[in-house]
Protein backbone atom coordinates (compact mmCIF):
# COMPACT_ATOMS: atom_id res chain seq x y z
CA UNK A 1 0.00 0.00 0.00
CA UNK A 2 1.11 3.56 -0.63
CA UNK A 3 0.46 7.02 0.74
CA UNK A 4 -0.21 9.74 -1.81
CA UNK A 5 -1.87 13.12 -2.21
CA UNK A 6 -4.83 13.74 -4.46
CA UNK A 7 -3.58 16.50 -6.79
CA UNK A 8 -6.48 16.65 -9.21
CA UNK A 9 -9.02 14.68 -11.13
CA UNK A 10 -10.04 13.86 -14.67
CA UNK A 11 -13.40 13.36 -16.27
CA UNK A 12 -14.28 10.89 -18.99
CA UNK A 13 -17.68 10.23 -20.51
CA UNK A 14 -16.58 7.19 -22.44
CA UNK A 15 -14.96 4.66 -20.19
CA UNK A 16 -14.94 0.93 -19.53
CA UNK A 17 -18.19 -0.15 -17.90
CA UNK A 18 -16.32 -1.50 -14.90
CA UNK A 19 -15.33 2.09 -14.08
CA UNK A 20 -18.85 3.51 -14.01
CA UNK A 21 -19.90 5.34 -10.83
CA UNK A 22 -16.27 5.76 -9.77
CA UNK A 23 -14.29 8.95 -9.39
CA UNK A 24 -11.05 9.24 -11.35
CA UNK A 25 -8.47 11.01 -9.21
CA UNK A 26 -4.90 12.00 -10.00
CA UNK A 27 -2.59 11.03 -7.17
CA UNK A 28 1.07 11.71 -6.49
CA UNK A 29 3.28 10.08 -3.85
CA UNK A 30 4.39 12.28 -0.93
CA UNK A 31 7.84 12.77 0.53
CA UNK A 32 8.34 11.10 3.89
CA UNK A 33 9.47 14.13 5.88
CA UNK A 34 8.11 17.25 4.22
CA UNK A 35 4.74 15.95 3.12
CA UNK A 36 5.32 17.53 -0.27
CA UNK A 37 4.47 15.61 -3.38
CA UNK A 38 7.16 13.98 -5.50
CA UNK A 39 7.40 11.55 -8.38
CA UNK A 40 5.00 10.44 -11.00
CA UNK A 41 1.30 11.28 -11.06
CA UNK A 42 -1.01 8.31 -11.59
CA UNK A 43 -4.72 7.83 -11.98
CA UNK A 44 -6.52 6.12 -9.10
CA UNK A 45 -10.12 5.08 -8.60
CA UNK A 46 -12.31 6.19 -5.71
CA UNK A 47 -15.71 4.66 -5.16
CA UNK A 48 -16.30 4.66 -1.42
CA UNK A 49 -14.36 7.43 0.26
CA UNK A 50 -15.29 10.73 -1.38
CA UNK A 51 -11.67 11.85 -1.53
CA UNK A 52 -10.87 15.10 -3.31
CA UNK A 53 -7.95 17.39 -4.18
CA UNK A 54 -5.75 18.11 -1.14
CA UNK A 55 -6.59 14.87 0.66
CA UNK A 56 -3.79 12.51 1.62
CA UNK A 57 -4.91 8.99 0.84
CA UNK A 58 -4.00 5.36 1.28
CA UNK A 59 -3.78 3.42 -1.97
CA UNK A 60 -3.78 -0.25 -2.75
CA UNK A 61 -1.78 -1.10 -5.87
CA UNK A 62 -2.87 -4.64 -6.69
CA UNK A 63 -5.56 -5.83 -9.06
CA UNK A 64 -7.50 -8.43 -7.08
CA UNK A 65 -7.71 -6.29 -3.94
CA UNK A 66 -8.74 -3.33 -6.07
CA UNK A 67 -11.60 -5.24 -7.66
CA UNK A 68 -12.69 -6.48 -4.26
CA UNK A 69 -12.84 -2.92 -2.88
CA UNK A 70 -14.91 -1.76 -5.85
CA UNK A 71 -17.03 -4.93 -5.62
CA UNK A 72 -16.78 -5.16 -9.39
CA UNK A 73 -15.39 -8.39 -10.79
CA UNK A 74 -14.72 -7.00 -14.24
CA UNK A 75 -13.19 -3.63 -13.36
CA UNK A 76 -9.82 -3.18 -15.10
CA UNK A 77 -8.18 -1.40 -12.17
CA UNK A 78 -5.12 -1.73 -10.01
CA UNK A 79 -4.72 1.55 -8.14
CA UNK A 80 -7.64 2.17 -5.78
CA UNK A 81 -8.14 4.47 -2.81
CA UNK A 82 -8.76 2.43 0.33
CA UNK A 83 -8.54 5.11 3.02
CA UNK A 84 -7.98 8.75 3.89
CA UNK A 85 -4.87 9.44 5.99
CA UNK A 86 -5.35 11.53 9.14
CA UNK A 87 -1.72 11.61 10.25
CA UNK A 88 1.67 10.05 9.70
CA UNK A 89 4.21 9.45 12.42
CA UNK A 90 7.82 8.98 11.33
CA UNK A 91 10.63 8.87 13.89
CA UNK A 92 8.39 10.33 16.61
CA UNK A 93 7.35 13.26 14.44
CA UNK A 94 3.66 13.37 13.65
CA UNK A 95 2.27 15.20 10.65
CA UNK A 96 -1.46 15.75 10.59
CA UNK A 97 -3.20 15.83 7.27
CA UNK A 98 -6.84 15.92 8.09
CA UNK B 1 -3.53 4.02 -14.89
CA UNK B 2 -1.59 6.31 -17.20
CA UNK B 3 -2.41 8.77 -19.95
CA UNK B 4 -1.54 8.27 -23.61
CA UNK B 5 -2.19 9.70 -27.03
CA UNK B 6 -3.44 7.48 -29.83
CA UNK B 7 -0.94 7.80 -32.67
CA UNK B 8 -1.81 4.95 -35.00
CA UNK B 9 -3.50 1.69 -35.75
CA UNK B 10 -2.11 -1.84 -35.95
CA UNK B 11 -3.52 -4.45 -38.33
CA UNK B 12 -2.60 -8.11 -38.05
CA UNK B 13 -4.41 -10.77 -40.11
CA UNK B 14 -2.86 -13.73 -38.39
CA UNK B 15 -3.19 -13.53 -34.67
CA UNK B 16 -3.97 -15.64 -31.66
CA UNK B 17 -7.64 -16.70 -31.62
CA UNK B 18 -8.71 -14.74 -28.54
CA UNK B 19 -7.35 -11.60 -30.23
CA UNK B 20 -9.91 -11.87 -33.05
CA UNK B 21 -12.08 -8.76 -33.22
CA UNK B 22 -9.87 -6.78 -30.87
CA UNK B 23 -8.94 -3.31 -32.12
CA UNK B 24 -5.24 -2.67 -31.69
CA UNK B 25 -3.95 0.88 -31.50
CA UNK B 26 -0.49 2.35 -31.26
CA UNK B 27 -0.29 4.72 -28.32
CA UNK B 28 2.37 7.09 -27.02
CA UNK B 29 2.33 6.98 -23.20
CA UNK B 30 2.26 10.43 -21.56
CA UNK B 31 2.61 11.77 -18.07
CA UNK B 32 -0.51 13.48 -16.72
CA UNK B 33 1.23 16.76 -17.52
CA UNK B 34 1.13 15.52 -21.14
CA UNK B 35 4.86 15.02 -21.62
CA UNK B 36 5.78 11.92 -23.68
CA UNK B 37 7.07 9.07 -21.56
CA UNK B 38 8.93 6.13 -23.08
CA UNK B 39 8.35 4.43 -26.39
CA UNK B 40 5.02 3.90 -28.18
CA UNK B 41 3.25 0.63 -27.37
CA UNK B 42 0.38 -1.38 -28.80
CA UNK B 43 -2.80 -1.35 -26.74
CA UNK B 44 -6.19 -3.01 -27.17
CA UNK B 45 -9.09 -0.57 -27.37
CA UNK B 46 -12.26 -1.11 -25.32
CA UNK B 47 -13.96 2.29 -25.73
CA UNK B 48 -13.82 3.14 -29.44
CA UNK B 49 -11.06 5.72 -29.32
CA UNK B 50 -9.56 7.26 -32.43
CA UNK B 51 -6.48 9.01 -33.77
CA UNK B 52 -4.99 11.84 -31.69
CA UNK B 53 -7.34 11.29 -28.76
CA UNK B 54 -6.11 11.55 -25.20
CA UNK B 55 -6.92 8.28 -23.43
CA UNK B 56 -6.10 6.43 -20.26
CA UNK B 57 -4.94 2.85 -20.18
CA UNK B 58 -4.11 -0.04 -17.87
CA UNK B 59 -1.15 -2.38 -18.10
CA UNK B 60 -0.42 -5.98 -17.15
CA UNK B 61 -3.13 -8.41 -15.96
CA UNK B 62 -5.71 -5.65 -15.67
CA UNK B 63 -5.50 -5.14 -19.44
CA UNK B 64 -6.78 -8.67 -19.99
CA UNK B 65 -9.54 -8.05 -17.43
CA UNK B 66 -10.64 -5.04 -19.50
CA UNK B 67 -11.26 -7.40 -22.42
CA UNK B 68 -13.31 -9.79 -20.33
CA UNK B 69 -10.55 -12.17 -19.41
CA UNK B 70 -11.62 -13.41 -16.00
CA UNK B 71 -10.76 -17.08 -16.40
CA UNK B 72 -7.55 -18.27 -18.02
CA UNK B 73 -9.42 -19.73 -21.00
CA UNK B 74 -10.92 -16.46 -22.26
CA UNK B 75 -7.97 -14.27 -21.32
CA UNK B 76 -6.48 -12.66 -24.42
CA UNK B 77 -2.71 -12.14 -24.61
CA UNK B 78 -2.89 -8.39 -23.99
CA UNK B 79 -0.59 -6.34 -21.77
CA UNK B 80 -2.07 -2.87 -22.34
CA UNK B 81 -5.69 -1.78 -22.80
CA UNK B 82 -7.31 1.60 -23.35
CA UNK B 83 -10.15 1.90 -20.81
CA UNK B 84 -11.34 5.49 -21.23
CA UNK B 85 -11.22 8.69 -23.26
CA UNK B 86 -10.11 11.74 -21.30
CA UNK B 87 -12.51 14.67 -21.63
CA UNK B 88 -10.66 16.97 -19.25
CA UNK B 89 -7.82 17.09 -16.73
CA UNK B 90 -7.94 19.21 -13.60
CA UNK B 91 -4.58 19.46 -11.82
CA UNK B 92 -4.57 21.63 -8.69
CA UNK B 93 -1.14 23.09 -7.99
CA UNK B 94 -1.99 24.19 -4.44
CA UNK B 95 -2.19 20.55 -3.30
CA UNK B 96 1.53 20.01 -3.91
CA UNK B 97 2.93 22.02 -1.03
CA UNK B 98 0.29 21.10 1.50
CA UNK B 99 1.48 19.94 4.88
CA UNK B 100 -0.02 21.18 8.08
Amino acid sequence: MRVARVVGNIWATRKHEGLKNSKLLLVQPIERDSGKVMGEISLAIDKNFGAGPGDTVLLVDEGNSARQILNEKKAPVRLVICGIVDSLTVERKTVKYH
Amino acid sequence: MQAAKVIGRVVASRKYETLEGVKLLLIQPLTWEKAPQGDPIVAADTVGSGANELVFWVAAREAAVALGGISLKDTPPIDAAIVGIVDGINLQDWTRELSK
